[in-house]
């Protein structure tokens, strides 16, 4: 089999997963009843009249969390590659991937003892 | 699925005359349709009614048995009944966003199972990069989950949102530093070779490989629990204070969505346990040939139902463990995530090479495996005995016939 061929599958298969939902939305968008009203609209706070703005200011802790996903997540992408051919790679490979290994661990005890994982 | 349609065209001589790419293509299409239809809905629509079940029996009450025999049909009345509601935006809602993320969530979570394989040559696409895929494919939930908790305009959809994103990729980390070990074993991404790495037998599946893939095993269950939202790291969708989290103003179909991509997600994650695990679809050879030789080789019926029989069980288990956990606070989340799950998941890569080393040198560390499946097979006993041990405390009536 060709080798794009291989990946077909994947285009189609996110064709059908979002062919279904819009068949499915569409119907139910058809079939069921429409009655708006002002109340209705109304974000759900608990059945109070929402209090102030939702779109404000948010926990820095979240951004924080993102900051160190994309840090550590793309670093265990770097060892992916390395890890499917490390019996071919040797002593050399070993060494190399300790040392990435090593700094990523050194940053890793600095964002700790930065107290970045800390979660008030 | 080459060696699937190999039998197809082998049998039915006229697609001998359309070009092959055509006729995979089309059994890919067939394939995959089937499984979207029959099994991922099935098993979403029947894991909803079994989980409700379970969580009744769990807590002492019976759960839903109304609607045809044993409450059995129920999902499919939830399901109808989904689609005759309205389906509204709120007020000052980000309607693009709003209206765009259920497509997201259920596309990200679907588009996974182009590699979860369900027996030897049942899978709708071999890529040889197969768990990478799963990994990059399955971050697509965290866009959806976001777009649907920002754009809502609802402060507990933000909260349930946010603490959604937070949770998955946080945890995103220790589960793929956990697979690394099993890669590293293996030699290779794709799921059908990682499966082939295994044996039958339980001591001869990645879990018990090593002291190391032992702990992965753990780590990678528990943090898959977490990227799921599941109990007891459900504080994304905390009912008690976040009303239902990130899809709270989301109504009839789109709201099914996301529950069909959660309960969908339910198999991923017992399928990709067992796939990386526990041994995948091996089966004995004997069994394979002699009780199941009635199919052609490419249809692993043997195998298919022993991968299928391992994830259900798996399944059964996250179930249980909702059910039986309580909740953990978003800062003990974060601990353990950062302070332990990564820190020991990288611990396991160092370990894992250096086993392999010395596995090279002294090939008696092979029987370590029979050790740690016995050590394994000592924590159902534990819960088994202490469960009964509970029963005998307590004095309470044991009914075991599940259905009332």
């Amino acid at each position: 089999m060709l080798a794009a061929s291989k990946y077909a599958p994947v285009v189609l298969l996110f064709v059908i997963a979002l062919a279904i939902p819009v068949l499915m939305i569409g119907i139910a968008t058809i079939v069921g009843p429409r009655r708006l009203g002002v109340k209705k609209k109304v974000p759900f706070e608990c059945g109070t009249e929402p209090i102030g703005d939702t779109r404000k200011r948010f926990s820095v802790r979240f951004f924080l969390v993102a900051l160190l996903f994309i840090v550590f997540d793309v670093e265990a992408v770097f060892i992916f590659p390395w890890a499917v051919l490390f019996r071919q790679l040797g002593l050399f490979g070993f060494i190399e991937m300790a040392v990435f290994l090593f700094i990523l661990i050194l940053g890793l005890v600095y964002v700790w003892k930065k107290g970045a994982l800390e979660w008030e | 699925m080459e060696r699937l349609a190999d039998y197809i065209v082998y049998n039915l001589p006229f697609l001998q005359q359309i070009p092959r790419v055509i006729v995979d293509l089309i059994i890919m299409l067939f394939f995959a349709t089937c499984m979207l239809l029959f099994w991922v809905a099935l098993f979403a629509g029947i894991t909803s009614w079994v989980e409700r079940r379970v969580a009744g029996r769990i807590q002492s009450r019976i759960g839903p048995n109304r609607v045809g025999p044993q409450g059995f049909l129920q999902w499919i009345a939830d399901g109808l009944k989904c689609f005759l509601k309205e389906d509204f935006v709120p007020a000052a809602a980000d309607k693009k966003l709003f209206l765009l993320a259920p497509y997201i969530v259920f596309a990200g979570m679907f588009a996974v199972f182009v590699v979860v394989p369900f027996g030897d040559g049942l899978i709708i696409s071999n890529l040889n990069i197969g768990i990478f895929y799963v990994l990059a494919i399955s971050s697509l939930v965290v866009v959806g989950i976001l777009m649907s908790g920002w754009s809502s305009n609802n402060k507990w959809s933000l909260l349930g949102g946010m603490r959604s994103a937070a949770q998955i990729v946080s945890y995103e980390i220790p589960v793929s530093l956990a697979i690394l070990p099993v890669i590293l074993l293996t030699g290779s991404l794709g799921m059908q070779d990682i499966i082939r790495a295994q044996g039958p037998y339980p001591w001869q599946w990645f879990a018990f490989h090593n002291p190391f893939t032992f702990i992965a095993f753990f780590i990678f269950f528990i943090g898959a629990l977490a990227e799921g939202n599941r109990t007891p790291f459900d504080i994304p969708e905390a009912e008690s204070e976040l009303v239902a989290g990130y899809n709270t103003e989301y109504s009839g179909m789109r709201f099914v969505f996301f529950f069909f991509a959660e309960w969908a997600n339910l198999y991923i994650i017992a399928a990709l346990t067992v796939t990386l695990f526990l041994g995948g679809w091996n089966t004995p050879a004997h069994l394979y040939t002699n009780l199941f030789g009635l199919l052609h080789r490419s249809v692993d019926v043997a195998g298919t139902f022993v991968f299928i029989l391992k994830s259900l069980f798996l399944v059964f288990v996250i179930i249980w463990i909702r059910w039986t956990l309580p909740r953990l606070r978003v800062d003990q989340m974060m601990d353990v995530c950062w302070k332990y799950f990564v820190p020991f998941s990288f611990a396991n890569i160092v370990g894992t090479i250096i086993w392999m080393v010395l596995a090279d040198a002294a090939p008696v560390l092979g029987y370590v495996r029979y050790i740690l499946f016995v050590v394994g097979l000592m924590v159902p006993l534990a819960i088994a005995m202490k469960i009964t041990r509970n029963f005998r405390l307590a004095k309470s009536e044991i009914h075991l016939n599940p259905f009332i």
